[in-house]
Order: structure tokens, then C-alpha cells, then sequence
């Protein structure tokens, strides 16, 4: 499978995507749903997280990727924009890194990034979403859990099921597998058990066009499944609603859910998740150092409103704090039921 | 074409009251309570009302609760056997019922 970019895919083209998602049918515009909330316009509370895409290249191609990431994108961070990126990170009181892909590991410059990170900020949280194939992907992959433990990194990988018919439907043939390999790498690091001090925390989104269940029912369900048939062990489990956007939304539109997924979206809108969305306390930066309210805006190109301070070399914390939150129709994504969020439900 | 079932009137359940309120506020609230997580997890609620759903043949709750069955993390697999746990119990339920016609013949039998 090739990415939607390398195929020409008209949904490659973020302006027809937007047209697309503001002229359909029953959308009711989020705006008005927001201001119903008393929510509008949307306005960060403080940035505690800075969430930075290393690259769209990615080892796997996965059905529902809204980053439409694949071994054919070439796309990714230079030496040049992560030391922009360090020098914000030094210079401000960023609790969370959160360090992202496509594979971030498959960026050449990673493992540096990850050591000058933990240098300047010894107590910062950094997160690596990891794909947990990757670590079985190439010999010179095989130590990253090593790799982790010792510069105490935050885990996150995603696992739709606990079954290889599932996961492979949206991950690509052979991915349960090597998950399965490489969670049980991780726990024999000390990941996920208990009093070691390392997370390892899964994410959970629906394999089609539904939403996710209730996070606490799920976690316990793969806690269950995965410690009595694999043995392994793990932090929590976030669950993530797909946002219609990029490869997950060209699968609605072929499948003809596009109309009711929407509609079960607008319908599930709900204000507490609205008033915790994850743009609120986040700046995501994206491959060539450009800023976006959040991963999906970065996908859409939608960069941060503020046009003094686009780019992570122009960094000014007063206009970012002082920003409207770009929003469409996708961000319907991230308020239903029980919320979405890069970290899990929000409400 | 008109047809006896929509699936848009699945949307429109929650509009009962229009024509009788209180009675659809008890049963809704009465709903809402045997679904939450209790004894029986909700999913294993959910596996239930599907197949229930299935032995009452309701068009509207096999896709409400199939859509259900997979939000609350169910597999095909297990969706599956709870359709059987109902046919089992419908099918059973006519074959005990031989019984009395096994019963029957015998009585009036030579
Ligand atoms: S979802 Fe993650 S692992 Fe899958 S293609 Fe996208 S970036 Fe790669
Ligand atoms: S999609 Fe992004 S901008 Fe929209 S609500 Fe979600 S996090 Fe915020």
C-alpha cells in the first residue's frame, strides 16, 4: 500500500480535504457548537506540551494514518529545526515532550535529539510514540528499548486489538506479530512493570467507522487478553477516536460511512470533552519546524493563527498564548462521548 | 420505497415520549441504569442485548447493539457465539417442547 501523497490521492491536497469536511450535508459548524458551550472562540489555557513530528516516514502503512505516513515519505526533521526546537525547550518551562512520527526513530538524527533533550531538561517527561514494530524492523533497532530505559522515556505505542485479525486489517499484515515481540522486549526492559518507574502506556483506536468504548471497560479487557495469552504487561490504555481526516477519512468516503460517522460525531459532542481538547495545553511542531494547534491542524495545514509566530525559530510564548485555536469539522473528532486526546479520553 | 423498517427511525426512539412522556422518561431512566457497568460488566451487557436482539429479531437493536458490541471492544468471534448462545436457546426451546408432543403421542398411542 502506498501513502495517499504517492498514489496523488485528491485527499493528498489539504485545501479540497477541508472543502470537503466544511460542505457537508448536517454540519452543524463546530464553532456554533463551541460557542453553545460557551467555549468559542477556543483559547489555550497554557502550553505545557510540546509535541514534535519528527517525520512522516514511517515503516508501516496504516489504514487509518492521519498522518498519511509510509516508507515513501520522505519527509522528516533536520539537525538544523530540533536545535530551534531545543533552544525553546531550554528556554521555557515545557513540562512534556512528546516526540512523534510517522517512526520518529527512523529520523537519523533521533537518538541525538533524545540525549540533548534529557541533558538540558533532566526532569521533562518525554514520550516517544512508538510503533513497536520498528524496534523489530532492523538490527540496528533491537537495543531502542535499552535505549529508552536509559534516558527515561515514556512509551506509547499503538494496539487496536488483542487480536492479529483486527490489528492487521488496519496496521498491515504481520504487525500483531511483531508487536506482540516487541511489548515483550519492552516489559523484559522493565517497561510496564510494576515499581520500575518506566511506562509503557498503549493507545487503542476503533478498527472502523465507530467510536471507542468506554477506556476504563477496554483497558482492563486487553489488560486481561494480553497478560493471560502474551504475558505481557502495560501502564494504561488511551483510548483515541480516529479524526476524519487523511487516510481515515478516504476509507469513510469509500466505504459510504462518511455522512453517518460525522453525524455520530456532531451527536456525541460533548461540552467537558470540549473544554479539555488537547490544543489547549499543546503546540505540536511539525517536520520542517512550522507550528500547528495540534497533529491533525499539522496534517490539515493549518498553522497556529498568530503570524508573528509560525515557526519554531520565531517562537514568542506571549503570541501563542494569546492565539485562537484554529477549529473545523474534524475537531468533532476529539469531543465526542468521552473526549480524545493524544493522552486518551478527556472527559 | 416504504418499507416497515428505516434504520432512520433507530434516531427517532428517543422521541417516544412525544406521545406518552412519563411512562418513556421511567423507561429510558430504567434503561439507562440496566446498561451501566454492575455486576456484569457493560460489555458483557452489550454481548447480551445482542443476543436478545437476535432472538427478538429487532432490525433496530441487532445494529445498535452490533455497533455497540464493537465499541465495548468485542470481536466478531464473540459477537458470533452470542448469536448462537440465542439460537441455541430458541432452537432448545422448541425441541423441549417435543417433549409434550412425544407425550401426547404416547397417550393416545396403542
Ligand atoms: S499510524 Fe503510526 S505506525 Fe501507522 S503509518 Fe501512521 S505513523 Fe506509521
Ligand atoms: S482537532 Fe486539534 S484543534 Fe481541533 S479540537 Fe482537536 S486538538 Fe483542538
Amino acid at each position: 500500500m502506498k501513502s495517499l501523497k504517492a498514489q496523488n490521492h485528491p485527499l493528498s491536497d489539504t485545501q479540497y480535504e477541508l472543502q470537503l469536511l466544511e460542505s457537508q450535508e448536517t454540519g452543524i459548524p463546530f464553532s456554533e457548537k463551541l460557542a453553545e458551550s460557551g467555549l468559542y472562540p477556543l483559547v489555550p489555557t497554557q502550553i505545557e506540551i510540546l509535541q514534535i513530528n519528527l517525520g512522516k516516514m514511517c515503516n508501516q502503512v496504516c489504514k487509518h494514518c492521519h498522518v498519511d505516513a509510509g516508507p515513501d515519505r520522505k519527509e522528516i526533521m533536520n539537525q538544523e529545526t530540533m536545535m530551534e526546537c531545543l533552544e525553546v525547550i531550554s528556554k521555557h518551562d515545557i513540562g512534556t515532550i512528546d516526540l512523534t512520527g510517522g517512526a520518529p526513530e527512523m529520523n537519523p538524527h533521533f537518538r541525538w535529539f533524545v540525549e540533548e533533550i534529557r541533558r538540558i531538561k533532566p526532569d521533562a517527561k518525554i514520550i516517544v510514540r512508538c510503533n513497536l514494530t520498528i524496534i523489530l524492523a532492523n538490527p540496528k533497532f533491537h537495543d531502542l528499548p535499552e535505549f529508552f530505559k536509559n534516558h527515561q522515556i515514556e512509551v506509547v505505542s499503538s494496539l487496536p486489538y488483542f487480536t492479529a485479525i483486527k490489528t492487521d486489517s488496519q496496521r498491515g499484515e504481520g504487525v500483531f506479530e511483531k508487536s506482540i515481540k516487541a511489548l515483550q522486549m519492552l516489559n523484559a526492559a522493565g517497561y510496564g512493570q510494576e515499581n520500575s518507574g518506566l511506562m509503557l502506556n498503549l493507545v487503542y483506536n476503533p478498527a472502523g467507522a465507530f467510536l471507542p468504548g468506554s477506556q476504563e471497560g477496554l483497558e482492563a479487557e486487553f489488560k486481561r487478553r494480553l497478560g493471560s495469552q502474551y504475558s505481557i504487561s502495560f501502564n494504561s490504555l488511551f483510548t483515541i477516536t480516529n479524526l476524519p481526516i487523511s487516510r481515515f477519512l478516504e476509507y469513510l468516503l469509500r466505504s459510504g460511512n462518511y455522512q453517518s460517522y460525522m453525524e455520530k460525531l456532531i451527536e456525541a459532542y460533548n461540552p467537558i470533552a470540549a473544554a479539555n481538547v488537547m490544543c489547549r495545553n499543546t503546540i505540536s511542531v511539525g517536520w520542517d519546524g512550522y507550528l500547528y494547534d495540534c497533529d491533525f491542524n499539522q496534517m490539515l495545514e493549518l498553522r497556529v493563527s498568530c503570524t508573528t509566530s509560525q515557526h519554531i525559530k520565531d517562537w514568542s510564548l506571549e503570541s501563542l498564548n494569546n492565539r485562537e485555536i484554529v477549529i473545523n469539522q474534524h475537531c468533532y473528532g476529539c469531543t465526542a462521548g468521552a473526549g480524545s486526546s493524544c493522552g486518551g479520553a478527556t472527559a | 420505497m416504504k418499507t416497515y423498517y428505516d434504520p432512520e427511525d433507530l434516531k427517532k426512539f428517543g422521541k417516544i415520549g412525544e406521545f406518552q412522556k412519563s411512562m418513556a422518561d421511567k423507561f429510558f431512566a430504567y434503561y439507562g441504569e440496566v446498561f451501566k457497568e454492575g455486576a456484569l460488566t457493560a460489555r458483557e451487557k452489550s454481548l447480551i442485548a445482542l443476543a436478545v436482539a437476535h432472538a427478538i429479531q429487532c432490525p433496530y437493536c441487532i445494529d445498535a447493539y452490533t455497533v455497540d458490541s464493537m465499541e465495548k471492544g468485542c470481536d466478531e468471534e464473540q459477537m458470533m457465539e452470542a448469536v448462537h448462545v440465542a439460537a441455541a436457546i430458541r432452537g432448545g426451546a422448541s425441541l423441549v417442547h417435543s417433549t409434550q408432543m412425544m407425550n401426547k403421542v404416547k397417550e393416545i398411542s396403542i
